[in-house]
Parts: structure tokens; C-alpha cells; sequence
């Protein structure tokens, strides 16, 4: 496949910033999306040009590290990371717009890479159960019901890529704060933090400014990995709980 | 004077294990073990690098402790450190399964699928340690699967007989990674941990023989900075990408291990390296990294290939009897739940007679016909859909209706770091815990182990035995103006001048590739003399190559991720040979290291204990020049090493 790209650059959190266009030939279907950059920055080095920053790692769709905008869409056209697209989504010939995550709490760092440090910091806030190593009880001392541990489970699969963010026009969090405290909620080891939990990290996701929830439900749509729209409900309904017992 | 021609140096021992009963050391070392009082732990720096299943457990427990802990990671997050790829579970003698399983059994199991090649003190420790894990880790809310009574699910893993793998769908180490991540998060919003996200280590600071700090670059503003403390801990990780393809992330790297040793800490087995046998096989020259299929397939799937060599045909059309489960064949008792290492081979050995299937014979397959039809499709999507659905997106093939297609590919390195019982390298100060460390594996190390060990190591062994160390100070502040520190700031800025101002014509990837291909032609699933010669000869070449053509753009004052590259490559580079000198040096099979040479009448690896019954620690010396070997004297007081038998 023969593909036009038009790619973000930015020097700097600084430098302004513009779209690019570059070409790449003899791409195969079988490479990742990510691949496909390999082989235009391998080009661009050899031919002396800055090769483009991007941030990735494991490659298989569980750090959470990748993640650019696609023609548009976070992640691109397929519900999956960045790393696990592949080029049979595309079309020979096709033109691709990448750009980075674009939201108010993700500055861009250069080119493709942002600073996601904003969502540490919610997770920071009450993200946790506070049970110092060592004094844990018996792992079977409290049964915890198969639905309440599926539960949990769904919700702890996200991988903090911010595709939620990038695709929320009000470059909201909420999907991403509200699946740590139903992960945590949920089991009864995480009963004892259940208010402080919600309001400390509820407020800490709006002091690093993102944006407010207008359900639209963009974050469910783009997130890779399927945390459910409901979330952000049951969220509130902690919230809102947590309120009427301070 | 040539690399392959090494001097064996003084013996090197572990003199922090207590003797006596092996089931009692751990709790004799942890009461006669230094303490430091609480008043005062505050007052210790410890700097751990990394922030996986080691260094993350270990930061969070320290600083629960009250040390002054301060962390790093070249990622962006510490959550995104590589132990969240872990697909399978972790390993621990809870026996709730009634089936047998003992502190005793794990403990056997390990030493026995390590092929007699780690030290059973350590191993014994790690297994009484494995069921406090699985205790911290459920009351940090780690969702495990559970059965419908609420009590915890577990599956079995290769080389052992009993049910003992915890694990939580094909994501255990995302979810153990995350409870201690958020651990650690508590730490750090409670000020007791100090991190530097996007900040590499590039050198090691020994001050007067002892750790002392570390240098490192903020991967953001390329500033160099440096770090003093206590004691370093160093959970860096393995050296799996030195093949280029492996199942590690693009960009774990041996530079933190490597600069200790070249400071001093002894390097030890480097050759011992993991080939998993269930991996998606290659599709192209454009592969930038190979993807793991979790173990626990093995659980359901059935591995064959067609009885006769080049039969093209498809999946669906070759007869039940003309098909080879040569697993379960070959190894009645254990089938497809055999060790890895003997997994991996003989998926070599079936491939090397022109019978594997897919593209370029490259791949056997494993195949879930039988348990979809005993189980049905939906309590097979519900153990294992998440690595249906990733076999399909990369191969866009349906697992429900056609064999996965799998191959080996390099997944772990038992190797690393010689660390004593207290998980002390041989610069004193210098700890180093995981996957960083040669510890516990052995020559192989089983499925769901490495989770293991990297928690019992972070959780509960460093933080029991670092005291000892902390507590015989003093630790006099060092000046930044000390000529060690001086000398380790300028070698680094040096290096990386250096490579920003060779402006030759390949990238840092091609070197990788070539590196790797060299690596897994010569000192992969199968080595030679011959070959590993040939490695020791084109290595230095490379390498000499590499420092006179390598193009890295841009500067180092700004984000530059080439120049990360190629500094990582730079020390793969050095650590190819040592690995290859090592491989050379252990004239026998045992484990993942199988010389050619060594091998029993059926194929079998062939282990020297009259020769090799040791562990291998290299001491550096200088670039290119061969290494000192000191070596460690295994005794095995519980577990008589025989010819492991899967069969």
C-alpha cells in the first residue's frame, strides 16, 4: 500500500505547530499502525529529518502508552489502541490525518507525545485501598461475590491511555476517574475509603483541569478497552451518596 | 588478548543465607537482620529504578516504612512498566485446592523446572513468601477471578501437577502492576516517594566501593541530573531485547544492569534466557516486536502438526490421524503443560523436520476445537477471550473456527544481576530485585513465576533484608562535587556527545536488527560452539561498526528519542557477547540453554553437573576485554538434581 500522511509536528510545548505531509510506500497490511511509523521514521532519519515522537511501549494493547488521533477518532477507526490497528484498516491510497491527544489537562510534550501526568495524579487522590504490605488478612477471609469481583474487573481493565479524554469535547475524565472507583467501590476491600474515595478523586479530576461531562458518550465509544458509558452514572450515584452521608 | 579468553577468578559466595533447616533461614535471616528504627528510617535516601512488579512494591513498601524513597521510570507513568503485559497468573502454595500443593512443592517444582541451576535457599524463601502476595494483593483489591461461592479461581501452569495460578483473565500483571501502582500512588500524594517519571538511569555512582546515586536524563528536556542516596535498587527488568524480537516492550533495555556491571556488580548466567513457546509467529520483515499468547492456552489447547513434512493443507482438512500431538505423545504424563524450555524445543524440533504449518513452516498449531466442543464456545471466551481477540486483530484469523497458529519467541531472562540472599549485588549498596536479578529461575524459570518473585521481592524480601545494610552505616552525605560523581556525570554526557556526533548512515533500529538476528541465529533455541564463535567474532564488529555509522538527529537537550535508542543499543551491544561468551563457556544443556553438543539419546537436554553445577558470575573488566568468571558452587541439600523427566 502507497499512503499519504499528514502528521502533527511540534517542536515544543512551546512551538505553535502544523500538520505535515509525508508519503509512505510498500506498506504492508499485516503491519501495526505504529509499524507503519517505524518505516516513515526510519526514512525521515536516514534522510536527516527529525523522526516523529510518538509515545509507545508493549506494543500489545495493555500499557496504555500509544495513542494518537487518528483521521479524527482516538486510537483510529478499530475499538483498539494505536499499537494493535493494523494497516488492513486502510485502503491503498488512502490519506491519514494523525495528530495528537488534544485536551486542556494534556499538553502536548512534541509531536504526537502529551503529558498525561494529570491522570497520576487523580489516581493519587484516592485511587487505592490503604493496606500497608504486611498487614493484609487471608486472602479467603472475606468471599467476595463472582458478580462484585466481574464487576471490579471490567472496570480495572482501563489502561490510562486518555483515548476518553482525546475524543470528549470537553476534554473531560470522567470515564476514566469513575472506572478506578467502581473498580474499588465495588469490592468490600475497598468499603472503608468508598466516600473519600469518590470525592477526593472526584475533585482532584477537576483541579487538573478537565473538562465537565455532557453525556455525549464519545469516551465510551473510543475506549479500547470497553469501560461502559454506565460507569460515569454509577459514578455520580457514589458521588452523590458520598454527599448526603458527609 | 580475545573476549573468549577468560580468567576464572576467586569463588563467589552467598554469605547471607543462614544454614541449618531450609524452611526455617528466611525467618532466622529476618530476625538476625539489622533493624532501623522507625525515627529514623526517614532520614535514609533509597533511590529504586523502576517502578514494575519489583521496583513498584518495593517504592510503596519502603516508603510505607518510613524511607525517604526516591523513583524512577523512563515510561511516562510507573503504571506503564512491562510486568502489565503479564497475561497468565501468578503462582502461590495456598493449596485451596486441596490437590497437594505445599510450600515444599512449589519450592521442588521450581527448582526442578530450573533444572538444578538456583539456589535453594532463595527458591525455598520465594515459595513461602508466594501466599502472603496472593493475601496483600486481594485486600488491595486486585480482582481476581472467583467462583461463585466468592472464593478465588486457579488454573494450572506448566512443568507442575497441582491447580496453584491465581489469576485475573489473561491480565494478571496489568492488575497486579496497578495494586501496586496505586500503592505506590499513595506514597507518593503522602510525599514519602519522590518520582521522576520520563527520567532514565544512565550511570551507577560508587563512592568509596559502596551505591551511592545514580545519574540520569529527563527523557523530556534531556537535562542530566543526578541522584544521591543511601542505597540503589535497581528493577530494571530483563535483557530480552538484546534479540531485537521479544515479547518485551519496545522499550525495556539492559542499560541500568549493564552500567552497574560495567561499575562492578557481577553479571550472572546472562545466557540464561526464556524461549516461550506460545507466541504468534512473524508476519513480516516489518515485526517490531513479537506477541505472547498467555501459557494458560496450554490449559485447553491442544498442540499438533501434520504427521507428514510438507502437507500444505488446511487446519480443517488433515484427518485426526494424520495429525501429531506430539507433546502429549512424547510426554504422556505432563502433555501440553510441559516445561517451556522442552515446549519451545520441540516446537523447534517439528519445524526443523519440515512439518510446521503457516508461513515459512514457522509455526505449530494450537488448537481449541476439543475444548469448545466439551466446554462450549462461551466458557472458552470466558477464560480466554481477550487473547482470542488478539490473536485475531494481529493474525485476522477467527481462533473459534481455525488452530491458532504459535511459534517460540525470547520471553524472560533468568539471568541478571548476582545478588546474595539479601538481594545484594556485589557492590555493596546495590540491590536488585525481579526480573533485574539471576536469583531464583534458575536455568528455567515456570509460567506465572515471574510474578512471583517479582513481588516477593518488592513486597517482602528488600524491604526485610535492606535494613541490615541501612543500619550498618554510616552513610555520609556525599558531596555532588565528589570526583565520583564528577566522573560519572562527565562519562555520561561523554557518551551520549558521542553518539550525536557520529552522523553516519544506518539508524539505531538497524544495528538492533542485525544484533538480534545474530542473537537468535547463534545463541537461541539451540547453540553451538561454532556458532557462538562466530557471534564472538561478528559482535565486536558490530559493534565497532555501529560507533563509526550510527545516525542519531537532533540534540541532546530536547526529547530526542533516537538518541534513547541508541544509547540502549550501545550496552546491547556489549551485553550480546557476554551473553555469547557465557552460552560458549557452558559446554552442557540445562534449562532454556541448550548446546547441541549436550543432549540426551531423544533430544533431551543433557546437564553437566560434575562441571557446571554452579551459577556463572562475570566480573567486567573493560570494553571488549574478557571478563572474569567467578563462580557459585549450587547446593542441593533437598532436591537431588536428576535428568528432569516430563514423560
Amino acid at each position: 500500500m502507497n499512503l499519504t500522511l499528514r502528521i502533527w509536528r511540534q517542536h515544543s510545548p512551546e512551538d505553535k505547530g502544523a500538520m505535515v505531509t509525508y508519503r509512505v510506500e510498500d506498506i504492508s497490511p499485516d503491519m501495526s499502525f505504529l509499524e507503519m511509523l517505524d518505516v516513515l521514521n526510519e526514512e525521515l532519519i536516514l534522510s536527516g529529518e527529525e523522526p516523529v515522537a510518538f509515545d509507545h511501549d508493549c506494543r500489545e494493547g495493555i500499557c496504555g502508552a500509544c495513542g494518537v488521533v487518528i483521521n479524527g477518532q482516538a486510537h483510529g477507526p478499530e475499538r483498539t489502541t494505536a499499537c494493535q490497528l493494523h494497516m488492513r484498516s486502510f485502503k491503498d491510497g488512502d490519506t491519514i490525518d494523525v495528530e495528537p491527544w488534544r485536551a486542556a489537562a494534556f499538553p502536548v510534550v512534541r509531536d504526537l507525545v502529551v503529558d498525561r501526568s494529570a491522570f497520576d495524579r487523580v489516581i493519587q487522590a484516592g485511587g487505592y485501598v490503604s493496606v500497608p504490605t504486611g498487614s493484609a488478612p487471608e486472602a479467603h477471609a472475606t468471599a467476595v461475590p463472582k458478580e462484585s469481583a466481574d464487576y471490579a474487573f471490567e472496570h480495572a481493565e482501563c489502561i490510562g491511555c486518555g483515548a476518553c479524554v482525546a475524543a470528549c469535547p470537553n476534554g473531560s475524565a470522567m470515564l476514566f476517574t469513575s472506572a478506578k472507583i467502581n473498580h474499588l467501590n465495588v469490592l468490600p476491600q475497598g468499603a472503608p475509603e468508598r466516600e473519600t474515595r469518590v470525592l477526593n478523586m472526584v475533585a482532584a479530576m477537576d483541579g487538573q483541569g478537565f473538562g465537565g461531562c455532557t453525556n455525549t458518550g464519545e469516551c465510551a465509544t473510543a475506549c479500547p478497552k470497553g469501560i461502559p458509558l454506565p460507569s460515569i452514572a454509577a459514578m455520580n450515584r457514589e458521588y452523590l451518596r458520598a454527599l448526603r452521608k458527609r | 588478548m580475545d573476549f573468549s579468553d577468560y580468567r576464572v577468578g576467586e569463588p563467589v559466595a552467598d554469605t547471607k543465607a543462614p544454614d541449618g533447616p531450609v524452611a526455617d533461614r528466611w525467618d532466622r535471616r529476618r530476625f538476625e537482620a539489622k533493624l532501623v528504627n522507625p525515627a529514623n528510617r526517614r532520614k535514609h535516601t533509597v533511590i529504586v529504578v523502576g517502578t514494575g512488579l519489583a521496583g513498584g512494591s518495593a517504592g510503596a513498601t519502603l516508603a510505607e516504612q518510613g524511607y525517604h524513597v526516591v523513583q524512577f521510570c523512563f515510561q511516562d507513568s510507573p503504571r506503564r512498566a512491562h510486568s502489565i503485559a503479564a497475561q497468565g497468573g501468578i503462582n502461590a502454595a495456598k493449596n485451596y485446592r486441596n490437590d497437594g500443593d505445599s510450600v515444599h512443592r512449589l519450592f521442588y517444582d521450581t527448582v526442578k523446572g530450573g533444572d538444578f541451576r538456583a539456589r535453594e535457599s532463595n527458591v525455598h524463601r520465594l515459595a513461602e513468601v508466594s501466599v502472603q502476595i496472593i493475601d496483600q494483593c486481594v485486600a488491595q483489591g486486585v480482582p481476581f477471578a472467583r467462583e461463585y461461592g466468592g472464593l478465588l479461581d486457579t488454573r494450572s501452569f506448566g512443568g507442575v501437577q497441582v491447580s496453584r495460578t491465581f489469576y485475573a483473565r489473561g491480565q494478571t500483571g496489568q492488575q497486579l502492576l496497578l495494586g501496586a501502582y496505586q500503592a505506590l500512588s499513595r506514597q507518593i500524594d503522602a510525599g514519602n516517594v519522590e518520582l521522576h517519571a520520563r527520567t532514565e538511569m544512565l550511570d551507577l555512582i560508587v563512592v568509596d566501593g559502596r551505591a551511592r546515586g545514580i545519574v540520569a536524563r529527563d527523557l523530556v528536556s534531556g537535562e542530566i541530573s543526578v541522584h544521591l542516596g543511601d542505597a540503589v535498587v535497581l528493577a530494571t527488568g530483563g535483557y530480552g531485547n538484546v534479540f531485537y524480537l521479544s515479547t518485551n516492550a519496545k522499550g525495556s533495555n539492559a542499560t541500568a544492569i549493564w552500567r552497574a556491571h560495567r561499575k562492578g556488580a557481577y553479571f550472572a548466567n546472562p545466557c540464561f534466557t526464556q524461549i516461550h513457546p506460545t507466541c504468534i509467529p512473524r508476519s513480516g520483515e516489518h515485526q517490531s516486536k513479537l506477541t505472547l499468547m498467555s501459557e494458560s492456552l496450554r490449559n485447553d489447547g491442544r498442540i499438533w502438526v501434520p504427521k507428514a513434512a510438507g502437507d500444505t493443507r488446511a487446519p480443517a482438512d488433515i484427518p485426526e490421524d494424520e495429525r501429531d500431538y506430539y507433546l502429549e505423545r512424547i510426554y504422556p504424563a505432563f502433555g501440553n503443560l510441559v516445561p517451556r524450555d522442552i515446549a519451545s524445543r520441540a516446537a523447534k524440533n517439528v519445524c526443523d523436520e519440515g512439518r510446521g504449518v503457516g508461513p515459512g513452516g514457522q509455526g505449530v498449531y494450537l488448537d481449541f476445537a476439543d475444548a469448545i466442543a466439551r466446554m462450549g464456545r462461551a466458557a472458552v471466551e470466558e477464560k480466554y477471550g481477550n487473547l482470542f481477540e488478539m490473536y485475531e486483530r494481529i493474525t485476522a484469523e477467527d481462533p473459534y473456527s481455525r488452530p491458532m497458529r504459535i511459534y517460540p519467541a525470547v520471553h524472560y531472562t533468568m539471568g541478571g544481576l548476582w545478588v546474595d540472599y539479601d538481594l545484594q549485588t556485589t557492590v555493596p549498596g546495590l540491590f536488585a530485585i525481579g526480573e533485574a536479578n539471576f536469583s531464583d529461575h534458575g536455568a528455567n524459570r515456570l509460567g506465572a513465576s515471574a510474578l512471583m518473585q517479582g513481588l516477593a521481592d518488592g513486597y517482602f524480601v528488600l524491604p526485610a533484608t535492606i535494613n541490615d545494610y541501612l543500619a550498618r552505616g554510616p552513610h555520609d552525605p556525599v558531596p555532588a562535587a565528589h570526583p565520583a560523581v564528577q566522573d560519572a556525570v562527565s562519562g555520561v554526557e561523554e557518551r551520549l556527545g558521542r553518539l550525536l556526533a557520529v552522523g553516519g548512515d544506518r539508524t539505531p533500529d538497524s544495528f538492533h536488527r542485525e544484533l538480534g538476528e545474530l542473537m537468535w541465529d547463534e545463541c537461541g533455541m539451540a547453540r553451538t560452539e561454532s556458532g557462538l564463535r562466530k557471534a564472538l567474532e561478528r559482535i565486536p564488529a558490530l559493534r565497532d561498526e555501529f560507533w563509526r555509522r550510527v545516525k542519531v538527529p537532533g540534540t541532546g537537550e530536547e526529547f530526542n528519542q533516537s538518541l534513547e535508542k541508541a544509547n540502549r543499543v550501545a550496552d546491547f551491544l556489549e551485553l550480546a557477547e557476554l551473553m555469547c561468551l557465557d552460552a560458549l563457556h557452558r559446554a552442557e544443556s540445562c534449562g532454556g540453554h541448550f548446546r547441541e553438543e549436550s543432549q540426551t539419546p531423544d533430544g533431551e537436554a543433557l546437564r553437566d553437573d560434575e562441571r557446571f553445577s554452579y551459577a556463572a558470575a562475570w566480573e567486567f573488566t573493560a570494553a571488549g576485554a574478557a571478563p572474569v568468571l567467578h563462580k557459585e558452587e549450587l547446593v542441593f541439600e533437598y532436591v537431588h538434581p536428576t535428568q528432569r523427566s516430563y514423560a
